[in-house]
């Protein structure tokens, strides 16, 4: 292999025609699993093209969906929050242990948000204001956040949510679609927005490719990655309220191993595990295919810790793929 | 840099005598020599696992995947023993560090051969492994009864003193030494996490290293997943769920850097009995044991903390230095 193949920052002689580059895009390569998933699943399970099914499909991602949106922009910016599933149950406790009180469900709401925010401006302190690394720092309060959850709920569960509460995770917007899917799509719009077309994404890719340069043409590095953190936080926050409403209970297992779905939505959606390229399109896209893949697993009842086999597969496979692919394209050269 | 390493050992030594000695004073019987060996005893596997998690981490890895490879391997050991009982148990431990290996090789290979960054490698594996042991045993349980006498009480066994559990883990703590300072591989792992560059122009191969490191790793953790089973006399799919975050903890308190490089034997050992003499004590002093995984999360962010403070160099930083990692990504 030369030194050319090699290096990561290379600017190729010649870019090939638009369409050319499209088709052969992660995106559209993506979408055409999604499309063969799709039609398998319909052969396989007589149940699966029915539109109320196809509705209470999109259930097994949105939440995840959301949190993963964030996540792109952290791990496009080179950093990582492995704490989020902690954060939904810690957050999800503080809901619980609030409406135990008889707060109404505009308070829950904001309790939701303000834990999930809290623990995105803690873990972005560590990292952003100590500089210490992120993997480490958010298995720590991925610890933590959970714990905290134990400590106040131990084997207890809260149930006795407000009845108006249900409508973020059981509501109906119009016809089939749930109020949590139109979030889901309402929130990829305006990441995709702010990740695409906005300076504040331009330099969370300027980050991610190259911190150096990016202190060096005065990018607020730490700045931006303290708002990636809470930005994460948030959505954990919003996924938080949607999965508390649509289970209806907190139990401290809430959303258990959630973060390793959501990091294999972001890498599945092309977003690169070494920071500095990835598009808002491909994790949507991704979102998609990941519950496609267990709506349709678990029509033909499969179990679910046999699905997480498939989820672990996707997510190295999926890694794995592009690298082989280019290795084979080095030696034929 | 020697003395740094001496004195977190010193340091976390202090510290754990100075918990023991608190904890004897809310509790009578905390520290006579039967309670010390009693957790010494409980904490062998984490140390046992810190030590492979470390050299990992030393190459400037990570590996998520120990607890579900040693579910996986408790789980294919138990059910050889109960299907055939007549088996030497020799040849099950062998086994058992032969499955460990060769997951832990598989992580090793997606690292070396495909240069996956090992945190996303260990997350997939974490689930697959696991899973897989569900797909071994159906969801089912062996049973203590299933299991044959030796299977059970060898690591029970006192010898000196001390069960032959514990007697395992001061092996393994001896021969991670002896590896970690005494062979080569033990001194291209330093210097593969420590200095990327360096390493390639001294010859080291650094995926190599990883490779090695990621195998050792797997081993150890096969050889806990017999030690789990036996000691807690039951396998089933959810065993040891999460420890893996342990014997990191473990590791970062240890002084072990995450950046590779950086950490030492002893201080792996030491943080591993720091978690494990907080374990022992909260039911002791009566806190609830749900306290247990918040506790661990605020030491290893202290920990984290603490080290980076530790690993700081003279200085004023005016920009973070890249081309290390850049060096890496191209070696």
């Amino acid at each position: 292999m030369s030194d050319v193949a090699e290096s990561k920052r290379v600017i190729p002689d010649r870019l090939g025609t638009k369409t050319s580059r499209i088709l052969a895009s992660w995106e559209v390569l993506l979408f055409g699993v999604a499309v063969l998933i799709f039609v398998f699943n319909s052969l396989a399970s007589p149940y699966f093209l029915n539109a109320w099914n196809l509705s209470d499909a999109t259930f097994n991602f949105t939440e995840k969906g959301m949190i993963a949106f964030a996540m792109a922009l952290l791990v496009i910016a080179g950093e990582i929050d492995l704490s989020v599933a902690a954060i939904i149950a810690l957050a999800s406790t503080a809901m619980g242990a609030a409406a135990q009180m008889g707060v109404g469900t505009a308070g829950l709401v904001g309790i939701g948000i303000g834990v999930g925010l809290a623990c995105g401006a803690f873990n972005g302190l560590l990292v952003s204001g100590l500089r210490l690394p992120s993997i480490v720092v958010t298995i720590g309060t991925m610890s933590l956040f959970r714990g905290i959850s134990y400590i106040v709920l131990g084997d207890q569960a809260y149930g006795k949510y407000p009845a108006d509460f249900a409508f973020f995770g059981q509501g109906y917007v119009v016809w089939v679609f749930s109020f949590e899917f139109a979030l889901f799509i309402a929130l990829a719009i305006a990441f995709a927005i702010l990740l695409h077309a906005t300076n504040f994404g331009r330099q969370v890719f300027v980050i991610g490719n190259n911190e150096f340069a990016a202190r060096f043409s005065g990018i607020p590095v730490e700045r931006v990655k303290f708002i990636l953190f809470l930005l994460t936080g948030l959505m954990s926050g919003v996924a938080a309220v949607c999965l508390t409403s649509r289970l209806g209970s907190t139990r401290p297992s809430i959303a258990q191993g959630w973060e390793l779905e959501v990091v294999t939505m972001v890498v599945l959606g092309g977003i690169s595990i070494l920071g500095g390229a990835g598009t808002i399109a491909g994790v949507v896209i991704a979102a998609f295919v990941m519950g496609l893949v267990t709506f349709g697993l678990g029509l033909l009842n499969v179990p679910g810790i046999v699905m997480s086999i498939f989820v672990g597969l996707l997510l190295i496979v999926t890694i794995a793929v592009p690298i082989i692919a280019r290795r084979v394209r080095e030696m034929s050269r | 840099m020697q003395r740094l390493f001496k004195n977190r050992e010193i340091l976390l030594t202090l510290i754990i005598a100075i918990m023991i000695t608190g904890f004897a004073t809310r509790a009578q019987g905390f520290a006579t020599p039967a309670s010390l060996t009693n957790i010494f005893n409980d904490t062998s596997i984490l140390i046992i696992l810190a030590l492979g998690q470390m050299t990992v981490i030393l190459t400037k890895s990570i590996d998520l995947s120990v607890a579900a490879n040693l579910a996986f391997t408790g789980m294919a050991v138990a059910m050889t023993n109960a299907a055939f009982p007549g088996l030497p148990l020799a040849l099950l431990i062998v086994m058992a560090i032969g499955i460990g290996a060769f997951l832990g090789a598989i992580n090793g290979y997606l690292v070396w051969a495909l240069q996956m960054p090992s945190i996303v490698v260990t997350l997939g594996t974490l689930t697959i492994y696991r899973g897989m042991a569900f797909v071994l045993s159906g969801g089912g349980w062996v049973n203590a009864h299933q299991m044959t006498p030796p299977f059970l009480n060898i690591p029970r066994l006192p010898l000196l003193g001390l069960p032959v559990l514990s007697w395992i883990a001061i092996a393994i703590v001896i021969g991670a030494w002896f590896v970690l300072t005494r062979l080569p591989f033990g001194r291209a792992a330093y210097a593969s996490g420590g200095n990327p560059t360096a390493a390639v122009y001294a010859g080291i191969d650094i995926g190599r290293t990883k490779f090695l490191a990621f195998v050792l790793s797997g081993a150890l953790a096969g050889l806990s997943g017999y030690l789990w089973v036996s000691r807690y006399a039951v396998a089933y799919v959810d065993i040891a769920a999460g420890f893996e975050l342990d014997t990191v903890a473990a590791c970062v308190i240890g002084g072990i850097s995450i950046a590779g490089g950086i950490g030492s034997v002893g201080g792996a050992v030491l943080g591993a009995l720091f978690l494990g003499v907080i374990k022992n004590a909260l039911p002791v002093i009566g806190i609830s044991p749900f306290a247990q995984m918040a506790i661990s999360g605020i030491v290893i962010v202290l920990a984290v903390v603490f080290n980076a403070r530790a690993e700081k160099k003279a200085g004023r930083i005016i920009l973070r230095d890249r081309a290390a990692h850049h060096q890496e990504a191209s070696a």
